[in-house]
């Protein structure tokens, strides 16, 4: 298949070749996958985001018969800012690589748009949690697309506080990530009436949490809020059923994916709250893609991968669209352009660089409801885009224009 | 803080410890006899919880089959280790050994990686032990109990083999003088390759005890050896009861740094261990060499 599509690209490319216009340097538009291919996210962003980004350039191709070639360049940053830098660097400046995508990681990401906005290249961040993306260190050659912290706390957080889980508990990893999330979490919990009874920081990465559970279960709270993420989230969730503490108060898994609900099975994770941007069983579209993804991967798509499908796919076309790959004008296109897909409906790219879509309130399945193989969510809300995200009136990013 | 919650914790402390106590009495076996630092102890107790998980997913065997049979499988590889490689290394410096050790546990940790993803799996409590009571003080499930009650028997009875049998006096004789011990008449070599394997039988005993309460993933004994490795050191590198002892010691006072600072749980070890080797360079229960 892959030498298919090779030969048909090199075939259209020398057809075409003499009509090429010299918009797109060297004719050829190079993107670059920068992700951890190899450590504690290499499940849920990893070789994934690599195949769909080949999904990606392949369906690309083969719809719209772009003049010019694409490429695909892929790096494993082993969740270390120094080296994502050092490659990002590479790339722009070396390889004539046009956009660094994925980069998981909240450190990854800052540093890597920092290195984009200076070499005048687009940062396509798709793998990201941490709200800072589009606020303090917004620039405009950002774009950030799945998810962010604020998103999964306002979705888990809201819907749980309004079903009666007014008194919280947070059990944090003790680093920005974790902060964050606890601090967007929160923020949310006292905004809709709730209290947050305590909070305990953990240090990363743990193995034995039931000492945090067991202060957890002692302040009597009603929601256990999970500012963790990983492998210890996971394992958070697994003493917390040791200890039956599942059973009389609500764990709020603040950034799971569908990929650890997998590693742990229904039976420890039954009827917890989530907010995801995708999940694969939302509608014939989605199963359609979800699917091709599974026959390449064998796994299903988490949020990442089909955030990194959605954006890779949007930035092709609007490359063709201004047939130039120059950042100014490609970002231009993409801003202008609302992203309709299997992933977005009617995304929008703020100024902040914030693509603005619908999220999703999840509710893990007991095991007796799950049909199939990674049939694991009922659907409870589809929250809108302009709710589920940070209002841009709330903004700490210096380009929103503030009236 | 009240009794109750001081109390609990300890109880966990004390769960944690030993784990501490059988990861660390298998290295103080190794180093004792081998002069190995054997760094691929964690990736041997990660390979142990493993073959608990594919024992159970491909041939529906279960706990209390894979607690008999990961330490053998281990074992097992544990002989070709020694027989292999480790054997050329003895006379070299500790550095060697260390370094070869390194290596194989961060092959086995990327061959599992690959072969299962990062995230692992999750491995059933048995259901003999599910549940548990409630003690008064905290509910204590079973499991945890169990814990306790396996691992320090594990390792009273390495301490009992050791010390106070005849095959513990040929093994000692070994460690201390291994060409006159062999002029006697009893095969060094064979006592050695047996030791390494032992030591890492423990590793996955071990294993197997997590595999129930710790995800199943191919970090989780990098996760710990290090910390595991600053209890030996704590202890005394080669000393049996020291290991023991040291390793439930240090995870009651871990237990306690989690209720008074949690912040400083995975560092109050560290801090121990660097006063102790100011103070007892050869560690608690070491001899001055």
């Amino acid at each position: 298949m892959r030498f298919k599509v090779l030969a048909l690209c090199a075939a259209i490319s020398t057809l075409f070749s003499t009509a090429a216009q010299a918009q797109i340097s060297d004719n050829t538009v190079r993107i670059g996958v920068l992700t951890d291919l190899s450590g504690m996210y290499s499940d849920l962003s990893g070789p994934g985001s690599v195949i769909a980004t080949q999904m990606a350039i392949d369906d690309f191709i083969a719809s719209e018969k772009p003049k010019f070639k694409v490429q695909m360049v892929t790096a494993d940053h082993q969740n270390k800012a120094d080296i994502a830098s050092n490659k990002a660097r590479e790339w722009f400046e070396r390889d004539g690589v046009d956009i660094a995508s994925e980069l998981v990681t909240t450190s990854v990401g800052l540093a890597v748009q920092k290195i984009a906005k200076e070499k005048n290249k687009i940062a396509l961040n798709t793998g990201t949690a941490s709200t800072r993306v589009t606020n303090e260190d917004c620039n405009d050659v950002t774009i950030h697309w799945t998810y962010d912290t604020y998103a999964l706390a306002s979705g888990t957080a809201r819907a749980m506080v309004k079903q009666g889980g007014k008194s919280w508990f947070f059990i944090t990893a003790d680093y920005a990530f974790g902060h964050s999330l606890e601090q967007d979490s929160s923020d949310i919990v006292k905004a809709n009436g709730g209290t947050v009874l305590g909070t305990v920081r953990h240090p990363f990465p743990g193995s034995d949490f039931s000492s945090y559970l067991l202060r957890a279960q002692s302040s009597g709270a009603q929601v256990i809020g999970l500012a963790n993420a990983g492998g210890d989230m996971i394992n958070t969730i697994k003493q917390a059923a040791e200890f039956g503490i599942s059973q009389k108060q609500s764990l709020a898994g603040l950034l799971v994916f569908i990929s650890d609900v997998h590693s742990l099975g229904l039976a420890q994770t039954q009827n917890m709250f989530l907010t995801e941007g995708f999940y694969w069983d939302l509608n014939a579209e989605t199963r359609a893609w979800s699917k091709r993804f599974f026959e390449n991967h064998k796994r299903m798509p988490t949020m990442i991968h089909a955030g990194q499908y959605s954006a890779i796919t949007h930035y092709l076309k609007a490359v063709k669209a201004v047939n130039s790959d120059d950042t100014q004008k490609v970002m231009a296109q993409m801003r202008k352009t609302p992203v309709n897909d299997f992933f977005a409906k009617n995304g929008q790219i703020r100024e902040d660089g914030r693509m603005v879509h619908d999220m999703y309130l999840l509710q893990v399945k007991k095991p007796s409801e799950s049909k199939a193989p990674w049939d694991y969510y009922h659907v409870r809300a589809t929250i809108p885009g302009a709710e589920a995200f940070q209002p841009l009136s709330k903004s700490r990013c210096p380009l929103v224009k503030k009236s | 803080m009240n009794t109750q919650s001081l109390l609990s914790q300890l109880l966990l402390g004390l769960i944690n410890g030993s784990f501490y106590a059988i990861l660390s009495l298998g290295l103080a076996v190794i180093f004792g006899l081998l002069n190995i630092i054997n760094f691929a102890h964690g990736a041997l107790y990660m390979v142990g919880a493993f073959c608990a998980l594919l024992a159970m997913q491909w041939f529906g065997i279960g706990y209390w089959g894979a607690l008999v049979l990961a330490p053998l499988v281990v074992g097992a590889i544990g002989v070709l280790i020694e027989r292999l490689i480790l054997r050329h290394l003895h006379q070299l410096d500790h550095l060697y050994g260390l370094l070869v050790t390194l290596g194989l546990a961060l092959m086995a940790e990327g061959f599992f990686r690959w072969a299962f993803g990062i995230s692992g799996a999750s491995y059933p409590i048995p259901e003999a032990l599910q549940g548990g009571v409630d003690i008064g003080i905290m509910f204590l499930p079973l499991y945890r109990a169990w814990v306790v009650v396996a691992s320090l028997a594990a390792c009273f009875a390495t301490w009992y083999v050791i010390e106070r049998t005849p095959l513990g006096a040929r093994l000692r004789a070994a460690t201390e003088r291994p060409q006159l011990t062999q002029a006697l008449g009893i095969n060094v070599p064979v006592m050695v390759t047996a030791t390494y394997a032992v030591g890492v039988a423990l590793a996955a005993y071990a294993g197997v005890l997590a595999a129930p309460i710790m995800q199943v993933n191919p970090v989780m004994g990098s996760n710990l050896i290090i910390v595991v490795f600053a209890v030996v050191v704590i202890g005394g590198m080669g000393s049996i009861l020291g290991s023991i002892v040291t390793g439930v010691g240090l995870g009651l006072l871990e237990g306690l740094t989690k209720l008074v600072y949690p912040e400083a749980s995975s560092i109050v070890i560290f801090v121990i261990m660097v006063l102790v080797l100011l103070v007892r360079p050869a560690g608690l229960f070491g001899k001055i060499a």
